[in-house]
């Protein structure tokens, strides 16, 4: 990577390879009644593929079968950018030139963009324990809140792409840049009707998948199979930036109600909360992400009565998906903002509040599951506040609020949030993947690891090894690790959840201490000392349940999460008084993620983390009309850079976790958690107002400085604009036909 | 047309269309795949170069501007296998995450500290401002150039 020698996918030369393109819709939802090769272009140049063309199901599989790899003529188009057709050629210029020949007939449907409105469910969870309604008619006091979040880029910086190559078996090998190979391998085999050899999937070097290329790389390793498949070559699917943000998935936007029952006392005895995000067209993670969502709705806090409804809709916009964190950002985000008001309303302190709620060792969540161990709360928000001194500089922002003037342009404030993140898949997910990896003894007498785990620049490759290379007591270098190829790997699962480190991790840890208690036993001697000695072999671990009581998908009761990571954030913040912008100046986030493995990785997953998190809580926002994302290029949908990024100081705190041979709990999403809500409540204490809706964009601010309407809710697309007819007088004279005008942002050319 | 410049010191001839980004060029003419492509249109500054010292972004430049030029990309930096400063610098700090944006972000680093100039957090980050990187958070690469 530092060289310029690591090959991700753009950069794999395939001699001969075509180029592959996507047709795509052009509105939100419609009947497709054809699709119409103009004859004046000469077709032998190009393929063309269509639905008729797939061999298989016409789906993309993933949880619900709903979504079609190709929209079919007759079919229904359900949002902008959604594939229809495919085109490939031998160079980029026939292709430009083909697509501008391919037109959609379409018949234009209703369209519905706001969830709130949507009457097709993907999805509903209910969890309740104890009787909220009968604690919040008995509270003192009543705290509502209605919280908005939009969608979110994931902003890999690496483009989603995959190659596909047809192999003389009938096969198709895929290279490419993704995150889960047996997701891609589950969908080649159904859509294209293949077995288990003929599909093979092969993770290239991968620049940044943070859920973005967790279920979307199935769809484009399909096309370019597809186009392989009908034009005998291989096919290269890259996308450029623009048709990336088009149509990949995004963070989902949601709406978040509260309604939290107080005693005078300071006690939180009720809290009645509503979750709906927003699935956009089809299903693909939804249920999981709400799940994820719903399940930590209410935040890291003890209350005995509570009751939260998550619900997910289906909107006529591009599918949401995976996005780092997976759900709990945003209701973190509502649940943190709901807290900071009741310590309003109670006159207290956010931090004294948290530190009197906050679960400890023993308590119960709305699941009913019982907090045995690893429970970091506390200690990572005294770490948090001690590092950032919060109390002072709460103090001093309060004191400069008095003594501001009218005239004042500038102001500081401090926030701080707190959050769990349960660690691994939800409920019984671990138990459904029963994933398997191996550590293999080589017949030449290397040792290697089998894992479908993928490097993402989290640090895979570089933990495995070190783990195994611990439990065999070798060196770092004497292990290596298989490529991510699934003719080679098992499936040790997706690599997502935050689950790498800590599920797969312990499996290659007991594989490397079956493997070394073996050979120790067969040769009387150490492992290091005897193990090129011991005939070749292979151990696989295959996943079992963690202790605890099981996870009922039903009642949605039980252990929701083997264990939970703990993080809290303090962050600084200057609020310009004319403009509305903010600057995060520091920022301190102190995450327990059990033990630490790699400590320069570990940091570097918490200051990128907290850094998604406060783009996402002042810049990141996607503005839709008709469906259509309208900032869909990286000079309109803005991320942090070096200059907008505050020094981020990052404190890992250890209460490791027994059911992990190493006591690892994952980290890769908890700083996601934390970041918005204290950035949120930075801004609050600079300025004094609260900010509902995210991102806290300076519109925003602006709006509840000013007690002005607040602009249009994040996440909801604008109807289309009216087509304007131009005035009589522009009419051109003479009776001609009035020249057809190009509409104002014209349907964007995907090619170079 | 032929277009004449050197890259990472040696001489090359391209014999491509004027117009043709210098990111082609180098990746699919000269193979040289280290400089990447995030954007197309100069914001992300994954496919940074250095034409005689200043920073680029080679996916706004045509190759004929490069003509007679000084062409520096990441594949330049080690020199008989072993990392340069900087190079090694960002394995040391974990300066690299995904490392798309690090080609780029280490030829924006070389021409930092080339300049001379005092190597102030702030200063740095201006320096690196034409970069984006969405796995780190920019502070470990802050800390491998200063």
């Amino acid at each position: 990577k530092l060289t310029g020698v690591a090959k991700y996918a753009d950069d794999l030369v395939f001699p001969g390879a075509w180029y592959g393109a996507t047709i795509r819709s052009t509105e939100p939802h419609a009947r497709l009644l054809g699709i119409e090769l103009d004859d004046t272009f000469d077709w032998s140049r190009v393929v063309v593929v269509t639905a008729d063309d797939i061999p298989g199901e016409n789906i993309v599989s993933l949880i619900d079968d709903d979504q079609p790899v190709l929209v079919p003529v007759g079919g229904e188009i359900k949002h902008q950018a959604e594939a229809v057709a495919l085109v490939a050629a031998a160079d980029r210029s026939t292709v430009r030139e083909a697509r501008r020949h391919i037109g959609l007939r379409t018949e234009r449907l209703p369209a519905v963009f706001d969830p709130m409105k949507s009457d097709q469910q993907f999805a509903q969870y209910v969890v309740e324990r104890g009787d909220a309604a009968a604690a919040m008619a008995a509270a003192d006091q009543i705290v509502e809140g209605t919280y908005r979040v939009g969608h979110q880029e994931q902003l890999y910086i690496e483009n989603q792409a995959m190659i596909a190559m047809p192999r003389e078996d009938g096969g198709v090998t895929v290279h490419g840049s993704l995150q889960c190979p047996y997701y891609i391998h589950k969908a080649m085999k159904r859509a294209l009707a293949m077995g288990d050899e003929l599909a093979v999937v092969i993770q290239a070097e991968t620049g940044g998948g943070f859920g973005g290329k967790e279920e979307y790389p199935s769809m484009i390793a399909l096309h370019a199979s597809l186009l392989a498949l009908k034009c005998h070559k291989p096919v290269r699917m890259i996308y450029d930036r623009h048709e990336d943000i088009s149509a990949t998935t995004k963070r989902h936007p949601a709406v978040i109600r509260y309604r939290s029952g107080v005693t005078h006392d300071g006690e939180l005895v009720a809290q009645e909360i509503e979750v709906i995000m927003d699935g956009g067209a089809y299903c693909t993670l939804t249920p999981v992400v709400l799940s994820r969502g719903t399940l930590h709705a209410g935040g890291p806090y003890r209350c005995g009565n509570v009751r939260i409804v998550g619900r997910a809709m289906a909107t006529n916009t591009p599918p949401n998906g995976a996005f780092r964190g997976f759900g709990a950002p945003q209701t973190e985000f509502a649940a943190e903002m709901q807290i900071n008001r009741i310590a309003e309303a109670l006159g207290e302190s956010p931090l004294e509040l948290r530190r009197r709620w906050v679960y400890e060792e023993g308590d119960v969540t709305p699941t009913g599951q019982v907090l045995r161990e690893s429970v970091g709360g506390s200690e990572v928000l005294e770490a948090a506040a001690e590092a950032s001194a919060f109390d002072t500089h709460r103090q001093r922002s309060a004191e400069a609020r008095e003594r501001r003037g009218s005239g004042a342009r500038l102001a500081s404030g401090v926030g701080l949030a707190l959050a769990w993140h349960g660690a691994g898949f939800t409920g019984s997910g671990e138990v459904h993947l029963a994933s398997v990896a191996s550590v293999e003894l080589t017949d030449d007498h290397r040792i290697r690891i089998l894992t479908a785990s993928t490097e993402m620049g989290q640090g895979t490759k570089t933990i495995f090894p070190q783990l195994v290379a611990d439990a065999l007591g070798v060196e770092y270098d004497e292990v290596e690790i298989a490529p991510q190829d699934t003719s080679i790997v098992p499936d040790s699962g997706p690599t997502v959840a935050s689950r790498t480190a800590m599920v797969v991790g312990g499996l290659i840890i007991k594989a490397a201490q079956e493997l070394r208690r073996q050979v120790e036993e067969e040769t009387g001697r150490s492992f290091a000392d005897s193990y090129r000695e011991a005939a070749p072999r292979r151990i696989d671990e295959q996943f079992r349940p963690y202790p605890g009581e099981p996870f009922d998908d039903k009642t949605y009761t039980g252990d929701a999460y083997p264990a939970f990571g703990w993080a809290a954030a303090v962050a600084k913040v200057d609020v310009d008084l004319d403009t509305a912008e903010v600057t995060v100046r520091e920022f301190v986030a102190a995450d327990d993620i059990g033990h630490v493995i790699h400590p320069v990785l570990a940091e570097g997953q918490v200051e990128g983390g907290s850094l998604q998190a406060i783009g996402y809580a002042t810049i990141e926002e996607m503005k839709l009309v008709d469906g259509r994302y309208l900032n869909d290029r990286l000079a309109t949908y803005l991320i942090p850079t070096a200059l907008d990024a505050p020094r981020i100081h990052s404190i890992l705190v250890e209460k490791p976790f027994s059911g992990a041979p190493h006591g690892a709990k994952g980290v890769g999403e908890l700083p996601m958690d934390v970041g918005a809500p204290a950035v949120v409540a930075a801004i609050h204490d600079a300025t004094g107002v609260w900010i509902h809706d995210l991102p806290a964009t300076p519109e925003r601010i602006l709006a509840a400085l000013t007690n002005s309407p607040m602009p249009s809710a994040p996440g909801v697309s604008m109807e289309a604009p009216e087509p304007e007819t131009p005035p009589i007088e522009d009419l051109p004279a003479g009776g001609d036909e009035i020249p057809l005008q190009a509409p104002t942002d014209p349907p964007q050319d995907f090619i170079k | 047309m032929t277009y004449r410049f050197t890259v990472n010191g040696d001489p090359v001839e391209a014999d491509v269309p004027g117009m043709r980004r210098l990111l082609d060029t180098l990746r699919e003419d000269l193979g040289l795949t280290g400089t990447k492509e995030g954007c197309g249109e100069g914001e992300c500054g994954a496919c940074s170069v250095l034409v005689d010292g200043e920073v680029v972004d080679a996916c706004l430049v045509p190759t004929c501007q490069v003509e007679g030029s000084s062409v520096q990309t990441v594949e330049g930096l080690a020199a008989d296998g072993r990392l340069n400063l900087l190079q090694a610098a960002f394995l040391e700090t974990g300066g690299a995450q995904c490392g798309i944006c690090t080609p780029g972000m280490l030829m924006a680093g070389e021409a930092f500290l080339a300049s001379r100039a005092h190597a102030s957090d702030e200063a740095i980050r201006e320096a690196i401002a034409g970069n984006l990187c969405r796995c780190t958070g920019y502070t470990k690469i802050v800390e491998a150039i200063a």
